[in-house]
């Protein structure tokens, strides 16, 4: 393992550059992979991990730059190409039919007539030769998630490949589970193979890789070899360079801001403790998490994808039930969920019932039409959505729009709270400010607004204070992106 | 706000258009079919309009009186699709408020005339309720698709009648597989005299005017459409129990249509027996289809489809056309109708841009 670099790469992708729309999701990004190595490829939720490697399998051609295999330019236009190319990859929502048995699984996608017995010895064979444990003729709905996950690395390996793509193999995983998997793959690739590793948690990415590369924003922002750098580089590389004055706060030696200062989560308007959550598979999603929202003010919370904040911003908001703990809600709540077409709207019906829909449970009798049209005009005007009346059906009008009329409704009148989730997401620049704008203006007029964005830079600049969330976890951390980023991908206490 | 009356202006016209539209494709449907099996198109057509709106007794005593069941019908289909919740069952639940209405006859029968009447009627729309809730209970508790439980709870409903009509409910005589026949006191008043037009008219023509007014300008009804629409906007947005929200959907849809079958009863048959309905909780899903699932839309639609229904016996009868071809003529409607949508919203959503 000395001489990694010196090694030809199996799989490479040269000069990549990637278009959706306006944004740029890929901006000339190089990645190779060679025989023998795990590579981890880091980066914050839409830095472009998954898209790079989309690219590498086939899903996606892109704009600008080659694929290499074995130093020969490709044209890997399909999956079914890049696996008879011996390149496979497990995506992070499986792509299994839960209805048929493990070795049907394995067998789609294959050419000739179906035998079963022979379907059910190929999957035997090639798990044991792997070391996974897999019944062949279990019928996939039935098992468990970490071995759904083995049954599409079998279906993966049993088109003999030998570059696998992992895209955040551990994040579904219980931690027993994900330890099991890491090892996995380090066999696999000391047996000779290529691995790639997406993922956001560092710790995953330092225990077996053996290069690590960084994107950003669409772009490569690092790559070395993963003993030549910790822990704190990845973070600075991940999170940019604001943190380079590395000033070395942490959340443990921060003056513990304001937490539990019994005075502070008394007067807040909205706070929850010690609230605890468990979803349907009874897997915790919320744990032990106390946070306070006062009057006036704007607390952000950040977290990586499935920590546990959407949960916890539904239980503030009202709209979940916790299983343990205490929450003080005000009467009034604004929600802006980040689903807008499904769980903000009614895209076929008009403006002004969607404006309607705010506090529909609480209405008795006639429905106020007459004031509710002049309510929307009222949101119409004041929040500058474009729409030529209040009558036009909401799929009529853009997604800017869309959601300056769902901030309007959450907050005229007034509300006491304020819960936002990824307010800003899809939105273009300037439909963004606009958003930013009105939650500032909510703050000063008095509300305690929650927001919560996957775009830390959004939380940074619109927050008075922070929270990190971890595996349901919440901390106040110092409103500093180091040790934001830090909290998030590690948890404080470590 | 002009704006909006304009719009609503024009999606009337629209609707209108579409109906005939929809009317002519049928006629042509229908002429082809006679066409083909043999028949004098013009022959058997003009037995059809006859039949259907030859005669002010054609109009009132064949056409509007088929129009009530399939109106009552319509109604509660549409109620139900509004809610979001496919309820192919307005068959059962009709069978079912007969069956109750005639249970109740046999218990309270000899009470004056104006308490029993009212109370006959009114079990039927409970029963009917009821049955419906055994369906909203299993999707709520179990995930039961209702498609799949409404037409299988049909299937019981038709033969529990099967069973009640030779057991607890046959007529003293033992003889025929019937319930014993309502008194002329307890037959719904004539509206007309000297035709079959019976006071579920009214009911059908109010209860279209309360369900337009209450879905449009009442909260509970706004709570249907938005639950409707997009159940979990219903729930994030406006914190809607939309698991509430189905069952009060469901239930009022079935009672809707146990009032179909209390009305026929007390109205029509004055008895229960085998094949009680021709099928009108059926046809009653094309009739809410057609009129875009509004109640003033279901008026019109009804009595299109009352009229071919009257039309069809009188074709039958003087042409020796089979009737059946009119139930053919009715599917083809319900295709035609669904494709439509299905062309439409595609349009729409295409419009809308990709998201």
């Amino acid at each position: 393992m000395n001489d990694i670099e010196s090694r030809a790469p199996a799989l490479s992708l040269e000069g990549i550059s990637q278009r959706f729309h306006t944004a740029l999701a890929l901006d000339d990004v190089s990645f190779s992979a060679r025989a023998g190595t795990v590579h981890a490829l880091l980066g914050e939720n839409g830095a472009g991990k998954t898209t790079l490697m989309r690219v590498a399998f086939g899903l996606l051609a892109p704009q600008r730059g080659e694929v290499r295999l074995h130093g020969t330019v490709v044209r890997m236009t399909s999956p079914a190409f890049a696996l008879a190319s011996g390149i496979g990859m497990v995506q992070q929502h499986f792509s299994l039919v839960p209805a048929m048995t493990v070795a049907e699984n394995v067998s789609l996608g294959s050419r000739g007539l179906f035998d079963p017995v022979t379907a059910a010895e190929r999957v035997r064979v090639v798990s044991a030769k792997a070391g996974l444990v897999l019944d062949p003729h279990a019928v996939v709905r039935t098992l468990s998630v970490g071995a759904q996950q083995r049954c599409e690395i079998v279906k993966a390996l049993s088109r003999n490949v030998q570059v696998l793509i992992l895209d955040e193999p551990t994040a579904v995983l219980a931690p027993r589970e994900a330890t099991e998997l890491l090892h996995w793959i380090r066999a696999f690739a000391d047996a000779g193979n290529a691995v790639v590793l997406i993922t956001h948690k560092l710790r995953d990415a330092l225990a077996i890789a053996d290069e690590v590369t960084v994107l950003r924003r669409g772009r490569s922002v690092m790559s070395t070899r993963a003993r030549d750098t910790g822990e704190s580089a990845l973070t600075v590389a991940m999170f940019g360079e604001q943190s380079t004055n590395a000033r070395t706060i942490d959340a443990r030696t921060t003056p513990a801001p304001a937490i539990g200062a019994p005075d502070d989560v008394l007067t807040a308007v909205l706070s929850a403790v010690q609230v605890s959550l468990r979803d349907a598979r009874g897997v915790t999603r919320v744990r032990d998490a106390s946070l306070h929202v006062r009057a006036g003010e704007i607390v952000g919370l950040a977290a990586i994808e499935g920590a546990g904040q959407r949960e916890l911003l539904r239980l503030l908001a009202g709209r979940l039930v916790a299983d343990a703990g205490q929450l003080r809600q005000p009467t009034s709540i604004g929600f802006v969920p980040e689903d807008r077409h499904g769980d903000a709207l009614i895209l076929d019906a008009p403006l002004v019932e969607n404006v309607a829909l705010r506090d529909a449970s609480m209405r008795r009798g006639r429905m106020p039409w007459h004031a509710l049209r002049d309510a929307t005009a009222a949101i119409i005007a004041r929040f500058d959505v474009r729409a030529p009346s209040a009558a036009v059906a909401a799929r009529t009008l853009s997604g800017g729009n869309q959601q300056k009329l769902v901030l309007g409704r959450e907050l005229v009148p007034q509300p006491q709270a304020l819960v936002v989730e990824n307010p800003s997401r899809g939105l273009d620049f300037r439909a963004t400010l606009a958003v930013h704008a009105a939650l500032r203006s909510a703050r000063d007029a008095g509300s305690a607004v929650l927001l919560y964005s996957s775009d830390l830079d959004e939380v940074l600049a619109l927050a008075d204070r922070v929270y990190a969330m971890h595996e349901g976890l919440v901390t106040e951390v110092a409103r500093d992106r180091d040790v934001v980023g830090r909290a998030m991908l590690r948890g404080a206490s470590t | 706000m002009t704006l909006a009356r304009a719009a609503s202006f024009r999606t009337s016209v629209v609707a209108l258009c579409t109906l005939f539209g929809f009317a002519a494709g049928a006629l042509v449907v229908l002429t082809v079919l006679l066409v083909a099996t043999g028949h004098d198109a013009s022959v058997a057509l003009s037995a059809l309009v006859r039949g259907a709106f030859g005669s002010w007794y054609a109009i009132t005593s064949a056409t509007f009186v088929r129009m009530v069941p399939l109106g009552l019908a319509g109604l509660a289909v549409a109620i139900a699709f509004r809610a979001g919740l496919l309820n192919i069952g307005a068959e059962g639940q009709l069978l079912i408020g007969a069956a109750a209405a005639a249970a109740a006859f046999a218990l309270v029968g000899n009470s004056p005339p104006m308490l029993a009447l009212p109370t006959i009627v009114c079990v039927g729309a409970l029963a009917g309720g009821a049955w419906a809730a055994i369906a909203a209970w299993l999707r709520q508790r179990f995930g039961v698709l209702e498609v799949i439980s409404t037409i299988m709870l049909n299937f019981v409903a038709k033969y529990l009648i099967g069973w009640l009509v030779r057991g607890p409910l046959q007529e003293p005589t033992r003889v025929n597989p019937q319930s014993t026949s309502l008194p002329a006191a307890l037959h719904l008043p004539t509206l007309i005299p000297d035709t079959q037009l019976h006071f579920g008219f009214v009911l059908l023509a109010a209860l279209a005017v309360a369900l337009w007014w209450w879905l449009r300008s009442t909260a509970g009804g706004f709570r249907l459409r938005a639950v409707g629409a997009n159940p979990s906007a219903a729930a994030s947005a406006g914190r809607i129990n939309v698991a509430r929200t189905t069952l009060v959907a469901f239930v009022l849809s079935g009672a809707i249509a146990g009032l179909a079958g209390s009305v026929e009863y007390t109205g029509v048959t004055y008895a229960l027996y085998d094949n009680f309905s021709p099928g009108y909780g059926y046809t009653a899903i094309a009739v809410a289809l057609l009129a875009g699932l509004h109640p003033l839309g279901v008026l019109a639609t009804a009595l299109l489809f009352g009229a071919l229904e009257a039309g069809a016996n009188a074709m039958q009868r003087d042409a020796g056309v089979p009737s059946v071809v009119v139930s053919v003529v009715e599917a083809t409607l319900i295709l035609l109708v669904v494709a439509a949508q299905r062309w439409q919203s595609r349009s729409v959503t295409g419009a809308g841009g990709a998201a």
